[in-house]
């Protein structure tokens, strides 16, 4: 086969193909290196965990190393590869625990494909993870904590407040079936899709897309801010009365959302990003956040969100 | 009260906590934890009836983005306890109770998820090591840490006089609970910074704020906007010059099949 596309170098076979040479193509079927069937199950299984170590810094970073270590393990032998492996994944990371195991998928075939020489650098699988997690939280937080617990619990819970053990088991044993089943098919989903965008990179598609992913990630990130950021100035600005006779408060809040929607998270956000970069220990700025909302509330400037 | 029974409820315990945070196995849900903290007391229906009770309250008790729900682990171990237990309470005291423990839990489990910060930063010094065994024993702890802030509370109501509990429970300032909620719901600034700053180049900050203008628009939501942003990499890897040198060199004459040979 590598024979005769040699001697056909300049044929239309070539499109869209930078293929090495007959020799390299060998050596590279005989290393490349792929995962298992039980690595498969093994990146399923502990995705099941990747909440355990939630918090407040980088949410569940250390939970997707978690999950994605036995891909770690298999494709990386070299203890400096494992070592960027591991940091890379330390990234901050949060989506909706069930929509996990489809970006696990396709990071794991990103990183199938990097172990094996492809040019995808640590910003490309960031931006994969951060361009998917957003929007996945998005679906999964409606579907399975908006509609399919409240639907099963109230069923399940009206069977129960008769004292029946039926309640339970139908919740219990419903809820686990559908939910792992869910999981083991978007992983293989998104493994064997994402091993097919991957497997047909080369080159200067390979940087487009390391590009592309970069552009979602931030867009995504812009959305994320003012979105999944919950802060309400509540100092009063003005207030009037109106027609009605009902006092009508205008907060600060109010008044820097009409300048700019999510601003006061924004400011919040670009704060950090200034202390950051001005080496502020991360841990110091949470309890810092911390103390401002414990300070904020007994002197009144800030409180829970109204609605 | 035997030992099993002790035992059993302190493990029931343990595993809501884990689970109130991990969230997969449902094992922090009223329906589920009180059920079976029931059946360990030898009172599966009372169980059952204060589960599917707390249930309808808790339906709409869910963690989205950083923010945390007032916490169904506690709240349906310890009532259940109350319920159940030597203490036998009725259940509608069980239910009014079920609303401070749960805040107690909120503030408990927000403490656990700030401790858990150290975890992560150790687990950066292992990955300097590339040892692997230490992040995953680091992962675990964190999660033990979940299960005690249960456990340990419900083992101390297991012995202690209700009204003991609930007189510690009133004396939790609410500045302190109101103040950490705030908290919680911005805390989550810090990590959007970090991942932003790593990935960010100034010809990428446009995007950022090209989202964060979109995202006032309410009816557009993440799936769209996951779409949105896709559409605008799309449109910029077309239009950028680093990518599209070759296609102009290509529009000048080459034949299509040296243009790729030249990638």
């Amino acid at each position: 086969m590598s024979h005769f596309k040699n001697e056909n170098k300049l044929s239309e076979n070539k499109l869209n193909e930078n293929k090495p040479n007959r020799e390299e193509v060998e050596v590279m079927a005989d290393d490349k290196k792929r995962l298992t069937k039980k690595d498969l199950i093994s990146i399923w299984w502990r995705t099941t965990f990747l909440m355990a170590s939630y918090n407040y810094e980088r949410m569940q970073n250390l939970g997707f190393l978690y999950g994605i270590m036995p891909a770690i393990r298999r494709l990386y032998k070299d203890k400096a590869d494992k070592s960027a492996a591991m940091k890379r994944h330390l990234e901050f990371y949060n989506t909706h625990p069930y929509m996990a195991w489809s970006i696990m998928g396709v990071v794991a075939s990103l990183e199938e494909d990097k172990a094996n020489g492809g040019d995808v650098d640590d910003a490309a699988v960031n931006g994969v993870k951060v361009g998917m997690m957003g929007p996945f939280a998005g679906v999964g937080d409606p579907i399975f904590w908006g509609t399919l617990r409240p639907i099963l619990g109230a069923f399940a819970a009206s069977l129960a407040v008769g004292g029946s053990l039926s309640g339970f088991l139908v919740f219990f044993l419903g809820w686990n079936i559908i939910r792992m089943s869910f999981a083991w098919f978007t992983q293989s989903i998104s493994y064997r899709e994402g091993t097919k965008i991957t497997g047909n990179m080369q080159g200067n598609q390979l940087q487009k897309f390391t590009m592309g992913a970069s552009i979602v990630g931030m867009f995504i990130m812009g959305v994320l801010v003012p979105r999944w950021t919950t802060i309400n100035l509540s100092t009063v600005v003005s207030s009037k009365t109106g027609d009605d006779g009902v006092q009508k408060a205008t907060t600060l809040n109010d008044t820097l959302n009409g300048i700019f929607h999510g601003l006061p998270a924004l400011l919040l956000f670009l704060f950090c990003i200034w202390l950051l970069r001005r080496k502020v220990n991360p841990i110091i700025i949470i309890f810092g956040l911390f103390a401002l909302g414990i300070l904020g509330f007994w002197l009144g400037f800030l409180a829970l969100p109204t609605n | 009260m035997s030992v099993i029974t002790i035992i059993l409820v302190i493990l029931l315990a343990f595993l809501a906590g884990c689970e109130s945070v991990v969230d997969q196995f449902q094992l922090h849900q009223p329906i589920v934890a009180c059920t079976l903290v029931g059946l360990a007391f030898g009172e599966p229906t009372k169980g059952a009836i204060l589960g599917g009770t707390l249930q309808l309250i808790a339906l709409g008790w869910m963690n989205i983005g950083a923010s945390v729900a007032p916490d169904a682990a506690f709240a349906s171990v310890a009532s259940a306890i109350l319920v159940c237990g030597p203490a036998k309470l009725e259940t509608s005291n069980g239910i009014a109770l079920a609303i401070p423990f749960a805040m107690a839990g909120l503030v408990l489990t927000i403490a656990v998820r700030t401790l858990a910060i150290f975890i992560v930063h150790l687990a950066d010094r292992y990955a300097d090591r590339a040892n692997l065994f230490a992040a995953e024993a680091l992962h675990f702890f964190a999660l033990l840490m979940q299960g005690l802030r249960v456990a340990i509370p419900s083992a101390l109501l297991l012995f202690l006089p209700p009204d003991q509990i609930t007189a510690v429970l009133n004396s939790v300032p609410d500045v302190i609970i109101k103040g950490l909620q705030i908290g919680s719901g911005f805390v989550v600034v810090i990590g959007y910074a970090m991942i932003t700053n790593m990935m960010a180049t100034p010809r990428l900050w446009p995007f950022f704020y090209l989202g964060f203008v979109v995202a006032v628009l309410a009816d557009i939501n993440l799936v769209a906007m996951g779409v949105i942003g896709v559409c605008v990499a799309m449109i910029y890897i077309s239009l950028a010059p680093e990518f599209s040198k070759k296609a102009v060199s290509g529009a000048s004459g080459d034949s299509l099949d040296s243009i790729l040979e030249d990638y």
